[in-house]
């Protein structure tokens, strides 16, 4: 998310970073129960629109270090298997000269103005953020903490501070080698003046950052011990699952309980108006319940949508006028002056995010408060739609969250909780609500559909010199985030679209959002690029392929003004070996994007059966993501991106039918698996940069690539994902 | 009725329905919850355990069809020589990403290991390819595997 978005608060007001100063998100002093304490109040987390200085301190991280040198981290991202939970404390341990295991973390509780995401202004950990926030304030951090150890060491053995250093931990007098361990300065440095001008140090200088350490939370998610949301077992816990309206916005008309009731293990069903819960003493038995009951359901307004209604409005909508994203020159009249015209439309499904967590949460209801166990990626919205759906005041819904079993944008929503407090409402005791998958994939809330429509004009060398988009489709900030969509736009929904690394004389982007009825939508990891990269990427590739130029070295030429893009093309071709011969029916793809405040570049080789079915053999991926504070989290992230992208590309698809979604499981709705996958190769480009989003980047652009690798193979250009067999497949 | 089940060596008696899947009895009336839940039909593999040393989906199979069959965990495979060595092989490769289909695919991993010590890439494919991992650490689990093997 870029800086036009992320300044929402949650209040409808913006406040801008540099008009805080330092000495406004941090204070230091003494921790109840001795010991030194830094609270940090992450800039966008307090003070008013346009204030210079926020009114009243109000610290969101704690940085506390105790009387045996222990240091402890509360902050306020969650850990989805993304690695935040090692990178953020390697950046206090970096600064403070610890060993990252004197660091230990600590969860942050739900609190809105305490625990705001600097970029994504709510609680929440999402679209590639954490990093990005917590980057510069969380070393300042460990650097004022260390400057005030040295200075308490500095006054009791009566010396200059600039004789001292900071070194695993202890405090050295350079001269005379004495040392003062840091839990004996704990104390003391908190009453130090918190230091002015600190000084962080240069990347040259780091011994951690960058370097490949050991994940902190692996080792209890290999023998069984750590704890999801669906873990939770508070005493006395009964075990619920959900069916809800097959059709969106249909209600229950009648149920009979009877034969569910006979079911051994069956305590209660509960009745909803749009949902039925069958409550038991384990899984197994409300499971049997709901397969005993007979429902009938009144399917309401959208009882005969269909996924094509939803594709043909979009299509309209095209045809009409958008919001202008952006605009540079005049497009039309270079288009209508342009040697060769090149016209294209695409289309992109809805998606599920198929988290293997199924949806679930757990709730104790009682007379004037509710305590809820969750894994989520955004708690303090958890807590807030809970109260509502509670009827109770915020302050009285206690939120345990959890580790996260996936997260992709699913866990930002809070309507697994809320479902979960209204069948709580009725049930004596802790609930657990289990959503079987089926569950979860009908009711998911969904990546967008999206239509595109693209235009651009060739000179008679075949360069471009105007480019034209106009897609439509569903804005989840709109609904997510109001106040951040505005003049009809979003950031999101752009990203990808616009501000492309090429240089195009003439561009012209047009967004019309249109919510489609009768179906939920969501961020989807890799959000709005995991629709515009797609789509940009596939058409300056048939632009390419218009001008009869090698798909590299068309957009190669267009770099000039992008010295990072061009370096992560160069790359990823070398080392794919782009170019060199491949057998008949194979192919390689290229695609190349900037988003998420990172640059890569990807080759896709593929291999087209007779049958048309697609077999991803191999990819290789440059990326320059600033400063990589994980490498091999980086890594990681990014083969698990690109597994993610393309299962979409291949098979990912949700479809509507009288208003039911299709899909019901993972036969249906398939996923990538062992003996599909591909060999990944990641290239990182060494960079002292900013870190820039990492754990969406692979998602966006591996699916063009995949496009474009078919095309390259086939001659067939896919305008509608995910790849089709009966499209791809040869005459026999 | 009651069942008398034997999971990682210990006797329960249990008072479920016959048809009761093997995975609900284990989660949520013995309160073991490393084994997870993904789909319910056999299709995804979180719910992996061994029966007799075979890997076996514990949502498809019923407590009554279990007799005196010894089950084994995720909470206890790390006392067997092959669930010992993949373990540390998915530490020191790093394989984990959120973490929940892990259960699984360490014990689908570990039952292949302790069959066949210098699996082939096919018999990883065979072997794995009922382990559905959303966070895509395809990549690492097969290196993983490798590195146990030697
Ligand atoms: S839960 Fe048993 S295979 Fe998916
Ligand atoms: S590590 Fe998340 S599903 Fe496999």
């Amino acid at each position: 998310m870029r800086n036009d978005r992320i300044a929402y608060r949650g209040t409808g007001s913006y406040v801008s970073e540099k008009s805080l100063s330092r000495r406004s998100f941090l204070q230091a002093g003494a921790a109840i129960g001795g010991g030194f304490m830094l609270s940090l109040s992450l800039p966008f987390a307090n003070g008013e629109a346009g204030a210079t200085e926020p009114q009243g301190f109000a610290p969101n991280a704690f940085v506390r270090i105790d009387a045996n040198g222990q240091i402890f981290l509360t902050m306020p991202y969650v850990e989805m298997g993304q690695g935040t939970y090692t990178a953020v404390p390697m950046l206090i341990a970096e600064e403070l000269e610890v060993s990252l295991d004197q660091v230990r973390l600590e969860h942050a509780p739900p609190n809105e103005k305490l625990y705001a995401n600097p970029l994504l202004g709510v609680q929440a950990t999402g679209n590639s953020n954490a990093m990005r926030g917590a980057w510069k304030q969380m070393r300042e951090a460990g650097a004022t903490a260390r400057m005030m150890l040295v200075a308490a060491a500095a006054k009791e053995w009566g010396v200059d501070p600039n004789a001292c250093r900071a070194q695993d931990g202890e405090v050295i007098h350079t001269d005379s080698g004495r040392r003062l361990k840091y839990g004996a300065l704990a104390a003391s440095a908190a009453n130090m003046p918190v230091p002015q001008d600190i000084t962080l140090k240069s990347p040259a200088d780091f011994t951690l950052i960058g370097t490949p350490v050991k994940r902190l939370d692996t080792p209890a998610k290999v023998n069984g011990t750590a704890v999801y949301g669906i873990d939770a077992r508070p005493p006395g816990v009964k075990f619920a699952t959900v069916a809800q309206s097959p059709v969106f916005g249909g209600r229950l008309k009648s149920v009979d309980d009877t034969a569910a009731m006979a079911v051994k293990g069956v305590r209660q069903v509960v009745r909803l108006n749009d949902a039925v819960a069958v409550v038991a003493d384990h899984m197994g038995a409300a499971k049997k319940g709901m397969e005993a009951l007979q429902i009938e359901w009144d399917d309401g307004p959208h009882a005969s949508l269909s996924t094509e209604d939803i594709a043909g409005e979009l299509e309209k909508a095209t045809l009409g006028p958008g919001a202008v994203a952006q605009n540079i020159g005049d497009a039309d009249k270079a288009i209508a002056g342009a040697a060769t015209k090149v016209e294209a439309t695409y289309q992109l499904p809805f998606l599920a995010h198929a988290t293997m967590e199924p949806m679930n949460c757990t709730v104790d209801f009682r007379k004037d408060e509710c305590e809820i166990w969750i894994g989520n990626q955004a708690i303090a919205r958890v807590q807030a739609m809970a109260a509502e759906a509670a009827g109770l005041p915020v302050e009285k819904v206690i939120v345990h969250n959890h580790l996260i079993g996936g997260g992709f944008g699913r866990r930002l929503e809070a309507d697994g909780a809320v479902r979960a407090v209204e069948i709580a409402k009725q049930v004596e005791g802790p609930v657990k609500v289990v959503w079987t998958r089926e569950e979860d994939i009908q009711h998911d809330m969904y990546r967008p559909y999206w239509f595109d429509r693209l235009s651009a004009g060739l000179d008679e060398t075949g360069k471009p010199v105007a480019w034209k988009n106009r897609f439509a489709g569903s804005s989840i900030v709109a609904r997510w985030a109001p106040p951040v969509f505005k003049d009809g736009l979003d950031s999101d929904s752009t990203e990808g679209a616009i501000k492309l690394v090429y240089d195009l004389p003439n561009f012209h982007v047009e967004y019309v959002r249109v919510e489609p009825p009768g179906i939920p939508t969501a961020f989807w990891r890799s959000v709005g690029p995991s629709h515009n990269v797609f789509v940009t990427e596939s058409f300056i590739d048939e632009l390419a392929a218009a001008a009869k130029q090698d798909a590299v070295a068309y957009r190669r030429a267009l770099l000039d003004k992008s010295p990072r893009a061009r370096a992560v093309l160069d790359l990823a071709a070398e080392k794919a070996g782009w170019g060199q011969p491949l057998p008949a029916g194979s192919g390689r793809g290229v695609s190349l994007q900037f988003v998420f405040g990172s640059y890569m570049a990807q080759v896709a080789e593929v291999e087209v059966a007779k049958d048309g079915s697609v077999r991803l053999r191999r990819v290789v991926c440059a990326m320059d993501c600033g400063t990589a504070i994980n490498p091999d989290t980086v890594q990681a992230q990014i083969q698990s991106g690109i597994i993610f992208g393309a299962t979409a590309a291949l098979h990912g698809e949700i479809t509507l039918k009288n208003g039911r979604v299709e899909q019901t499981n993972f036969d249906t709705y398939q996923m990538l698996r062992i003996n599909e996958a591909p060999a990944i190769e990641v290239h990182i480009v060494k960079s002292s940069e900013p870190p820039g989003g990492m754990g969406e980047t692979g998602t966006s652009a591996i699916v063009p690539a995949i496009a474009n690798a078919i095309f390259a193979a086939t001659g067939k250009r896919l305008h509608k994902m995910p790849a089709d067999p009966n499209i791809l497949k040869q005459p026999t | 009725m009651a069942f008398n089940i034997n999971v990682n060596g210990n006797p329960h008696s249990v008072d479920v329905d016959a048809d009761t899947p093997l995975l609900w009895v284990l989660r949520d009336v013995l309160g073991m919850t490393g084994t997870k839940f993904g789909c319910g039909m056999a299709l995804c593999g979180a719910c992996t355990v061994h029966i007799d040393g075979i890997a076996t989906r514990s949502c498809i199979t019923t407590v009554d069809s279990l007799g005196e069959s010894k089950v084994t965990t995720i909470e206890a495979i790390g006392t067997t020589a092959a669930g010992a060595a993949i373990q540390k092989a998915w530490l020191d490769h790093e394989v984990v990403q959120c973490g929940y289909c892990q259960s699984g695919q360490i014990m689908s991993a570990s039952a292949l290991l302790a069959s066949n010590p210098h699996p082939t890439d096919a018999d990883i494919d065979d072997a794995m390819s009922g382990n559905i991992c959303r966070c895509g650490t395809y990549v690492r689990i097969r290196e993983a595997i490798k590195l146990a093997a030697q």
